[in-house]
């Protein structure tokens, strides 16, 4: 009763946020978050820690039947977590990110900003405690709007509206196949909830529905190729935003996912192998196409889809596992899954605020032009770095185990396996370590290109380093990330936890934990590395002490006037690469070959522009030819009012004509 | 822990018998077989002298890179005893560890500003992301074939499975291994590292700025990472039950004809063109499939 009664008056109080005057607004909203956060919190570690089935918070009149109410368990425990880490974070670090925005802005629009950054957090919360379908889908509704309005805070800039509607459009088309597959379910069971599912699933054959389900929550997921939304709405978000969407907002998706798999009962290996193979291609195109972006947070966002790849292949190994009755693939292909959703909501978000502290520090997001700031701004540079290590999966860093235990949810059921499914887990292998071999291409680029080196432009020269304001709250989740990845047995155990209750899985030996003993020698692996390197850096300090240490300009092969434009660019970096992946990438270049007669060339350009393939022949393509059509229908609209009359007249000519036939 | 004192001591001739063969094939009188320890010495005592461009990373990269070798050096088994730190999928943690030398290394490189090193960086990112999967198909094959997920286990039931094709895995293994080791090695034919132009290097262009102390270590990684990898290709040739005193013979013996192989190759063979390696790493990767349906045949699995 009393939780009811809490989260209801932060429900509510959350309009005071238009009342409260200026200075204290933020305040005001921080206050808020912090309560609602402890708040579900507890609930979650009630949860996770205690031995209840479910808790049950309802909402407004609690009588039976009631829709408003919040169930938890230990799935929707795990996300809450999950939710409440970045969303605090976020908030902490947006107070520094949105202080130049202060005097351009006014109140209004701060007040409606952190409305929908609060409604964003309550919502997320709600569909992640929701059971009932039509409560659902108004939270999810929720969750894209204020997602809408946090999207546009910038819409001075047009481009910015544009994206943001568009943005808008996806998510609906996301949620009319999820409505679609909820109005199917009613039909049939009479009721329209999660918890129907198991009904429908027991009478009928799972896999439409669940494909149904499986379209409309991969669009908010950023699943290839229903993804471009996704590095679209990133960059033109502001930072803060967009960490939380892409950390946990299309998570939801991946919460969605996981529902209707847990009630599904049959299909389970065509499912399982549906996931995998959707989620291994996101993978590998997302970091693919992330290579070539120059567009910092464009880059990040194509690698959200990279990392939900590695969620899905958790989750469809994990399928594969339920199917075949293979608990310990089950175990550890959806401990992997669910592991990543926590680290990528770690690592990515961190990625996102330090990207965005680069844009607060130079005004801009092109790789091209920055360069050098490691000096200008260390401790952002850090942090960057810290987050692409992680993202990476390197050791010892907490990427790492969540892809150490999807890798051995593969190589552990390869014995037994037989030639289809050794094959489909081999596949998935050369996958992930595709996957993470690019990763590492790609994030040695982009950390190295921007804060390494000279800088490249005026803007980034004159950089400086963002307040301390902006760069505390992240070490939360630096500290996070690298608990996760020094003492993993301590995370690992819980969610191991959830998913042996959630998925009933009923091996002994899996349910002792024999496997965190792995866990542990990583840990100590992790340790003996420090150990190793610090030792190593303590000594390099005294050796260097007492020898002649220099000064000078880096090595130019005899050339001595070297200048920061002639240092590698992003472009340079990726060109073997970008040569070798020309037929997925399709870049383009735009430049005037010298010719012959020219003896003193004249000045010139190159352009070069890699496009979105999937966005060109899903979205593109069918929007013009959408488009022309119209526009050759639009011959009609002339202006007279003579030719409107006749198309009347026409109209209940054809009308009689047909009831004369008997047609209509 | 007599794994981790072998592939030390292998690390000191290793590099010298390479350095041996190459100058006998060519008809050289040549340096000896210590030479390249005493270059390390020699850089030991020197002094360093670091660009202005570059900073912390350029600093601590070399420490970095040795950590995460020494790291991956005790995850070795040798002979019936088991590696210092085993347990089920050790060598996705081997893979990766050498996956966090090579970022440092790479950022290293574009710390310097230089766009020669910029392009060295490009082109080992490039090199080394190719062959991972061949590393990983092949380390697949063994799990299937053995049933373990362990480097010491593996190694340890290779021979005993009672399996007739053995030698098959055994003779595709050595290969795929000694060609994965002359990638990560950066030698011939992926790359040169006695090449005369910055523009056709690879490592040794990542590489340029350093001096002295930074420089030695980066050597030291690289004599490891040699000895390493021939101590994987020993353990795919010698059974693990065999006498311990034998074994220690043999690993040396191994040893110098992996380095052998390797200073045979440099010596016979130029180095491939740039923009042809892709297709020559990734055949690799087509190798070990070839491997790994074998073994599905062989399981009968794949009728």
């Amino acid at each position: 009763m009393l939780n009811s009664v809490l989260f209801l008056v932060i429900l509510f109080l959350s309009l005071l946020v238009f009342f409260i005057p200026g200075k204290f607004k933020y305040h005001f909203t921080l206050a808020l978050l912090a309560c609602g956060v402890l708040l579900t919190s507890m609930w979650s570690v009630r949860m996770l820690a205690g031995t209840e089935q479910l808790i049950e918070i309802p909402l407004f009149v609690p009588t039976a039947g009631s829709a408003f109410i919040l169930i938890i368990d230990r799935l929707a425990a795990f996300f809450i977590i999950v939710v409440n880490i970045t969303v605090i974070v976020g908030f902490l670090y947006a107070r520094g990110y949105l202080a130049p925005y202060m005097k351009s802005k006014n109140s209004l629009r701060f007040s409606i900003h952190y409305f929908s950054y609060l409604w964003l957090w309550l919502s997320m919360l709600m569909v992640v405690m929701m059971r009932d379908g039509l409560s659902f889908l108004i939270v999810w509704e929720i969750m894209a709007l204020s997602s809408f309005f946090l999207v546009i805070f910038d819409a001075e800039e047009r481009s910015i509206l544009k994206t943001g509607i568009s943005y808008l459009i996806q998510m609906h088309v996301g949620m009319l196949f999820i409505l679609i597959a909820f109005l199917i379910v009613e039909k049939t069971t009479g009721r329209m909830s999660f918890d129907a599912l198991g009904e429908y699933f027991s009478g009928h054959r799972n896999l439409p529905l669940f494909l149904l389900f499986f379209i409309g929550f991969a669009i908010k997921a950023g699943f290839i190729p229903l993804h471009t939304w996704l590095p679209e709405a990133h960059p033109a978000a502001p930072s803060h935003v967009s960490g939380v969407m892409s950390g946990v907002m299309i998570k939801m998706g991946i919460y969605g996912i996981l529902r209707v798999l847990m009630a599904m009962q049959s299909d389970l290996l065509v499912t399982g192998i549906i996931i995998l193979v959707v989620s291994l291609i996101s993978g590998v195109m997302g970091v693919m196409m992330a290579i070539v972006q120059h567009d910092l947070k464009r880059l990040l966002a194509y690698h959200s889809i990279e990392n939900i790849g590695i969620i899905g292949t958790g989750i469809g190994l994990g399928m594969i596992g339920l199917a075949q009755n293979n608990p310990a693939l089950t175990l550890l292909g959806f401990a992997g899954g669910l592991l990543h959703v926590l680290n990528h909501s770690l690592f990515k978000s961190l990625l996102f605020f330090n990207a965005g502290s680069v844009y607060q520090a130079t005004h801009t997001r092109n790789i091209e032009q920055l360069g050098g700031l490691m000096k200008r701004m260390p401790y952002t540079a850090i942090l960057f770095l810290t987050g692409s290590l992680a993202i990476c999966g390197l050791p010892p860093f907490n990427g790492f185990i969540s892809e150490y235990l999807i890798y051995m949810g593969m190589f552990n059921s390869l014995s037994g396996a037989t030639l289809y499914n050794s094959i489909i887990i081999l596949g998935s292998i050369v996958g992930l370590s595709l996957i993470g071999g690019l990763a590492i291409f790609c994030f040695t680029k982009a950390f190295g290109i921007v804060f390494l080196g000279e800088p490249r432009s005026d803007k980034a020269n004159h950089a400086e380093e963002v307040t301390r304001g902006m760069i505390i709250p992240q070490l939360l989740t630096v500290a996070l990330i690298l608990v996760i990845g020094l003492a993993s047995p301590l995370i690992v155990k819980p969610v191991f936890d959830i998913v042996v209750k959630t998925f009933a899985i009923n091996d002994p030996v899996l349910i002792s934990g024999a496997f965190t003993a792995n866990l542990s020698q990583i840990s100590i692996m992790g340790g003996v590395f420090v150990l190793v390197l610090v030792t190593l850096l303590v000594y390099r300090k005294y050796h260097l002490r007492r020898r002649l240490v220099e000064k000078g300009p880096t090595w130019g092969c005899g050339y001595t006037a070297g200048t920061s434009r002639q240092q590698y660019t992003a472009t340079s970096f990726a060109y073997n690469y970008n040569h070798i992946a020309k037929p997925v990438l399709q870049t383009t270049k735009e430049m005037d070959e010298i010719k012959e007669e020219e003896i003193f060339p004249r000045e010139r350009s190159f352009i070069s522009h890699s496009e979105d393939i999937f966005k060109k022949l899903l979205i593109d393509r069918p929007l013009d030819w959408f488009a022309g059509l119209l526009k050759r229908i639009a011959v009609m609209q002339t202006g007279q009012i003579q030719h409107y009359i006749l198309y009347a007249f026409v109209f209940m000519l054809l009308v009689f004509l047909l009831s004369l036939l008997n047609i209509i | 822990m007599a794994g981790f004192v072998l592939i030390v001591v292998a690390a000191f001739f290793v590099p010298g018998i390479i350095l041996r063969t190459k100058s006998i094939a060519s008809g050289r009188k040549g340096p000896g077989l210590f030479q390249p320890l005493k270059d390390i010495i020699v850089l030991l005592k020197k002094g360093s002298v670091f660009s202005t461009t570059t900073g912390l990373i350029f600093q601590i990269a070399p420490a970095v890179t040795l950590a995460t070798i020494i790291c991956a050096m005790l995850l070795l088994p040798f002979a019936e005893q088991k590696a210092m730190l085993p347990f089920e999928g050790d060598f996705v943690l081997f893979a990766y560890l050498l996956a966090l030398g090579k970022f440092f290394t790479i950022i290293a490189a574009l710390d310097t500003g230089s766009s020669f090193e910029g392009m060295g960086a490009s082109r080992e990112a490039l090199f080394s992301m190719l062959v991972e999967p061949a590393f990983f198909i092949l380390l697949a094959t063994f799990a299937m074939f053995t049933g373990y997920t362990s480097f010491s286990v593996i190694f340890n039931q290779f021979f005993v499975t009672g399996n007739d094709y053995v030698m098959i895995y055994s003779i595709i293994g050595v290969y795929l291994f000694i060609q994965i080791a002359m990638v990560e090695n950066s030698r011939i034919p992926v790359d040169d590292p006695k090449t005369h132009l910055e523009l056709t290097m690879i490592h040794e262009v990542m590489i340029l700025d350093y001096s002295g102390f930074d420089k030695a270590l980066i050597h030291i990684g690289t004599y490891l990472k040699f000895a390493l990898y021939g101590s994987l290709i020993y353990n795919l040739i010698v059974p693990a039950g065999w006498n311990i005193f034998l074994q220690a013979g043999l690993f040396f013996t191994v040893q110098a004809f992996f380095a052998i192989v390797i200073g045979l190759t440099e010596s016979f063979r130029a180095r491939n063109k740039m923009n042809k390696n892709p297709k020559f790493i990734l055949t690799l990767s087509a190798i070990a499939w070839i491997a790994f349906t074998v073994i599905l045949i062989l399981t009968d699995k794949l009728a």
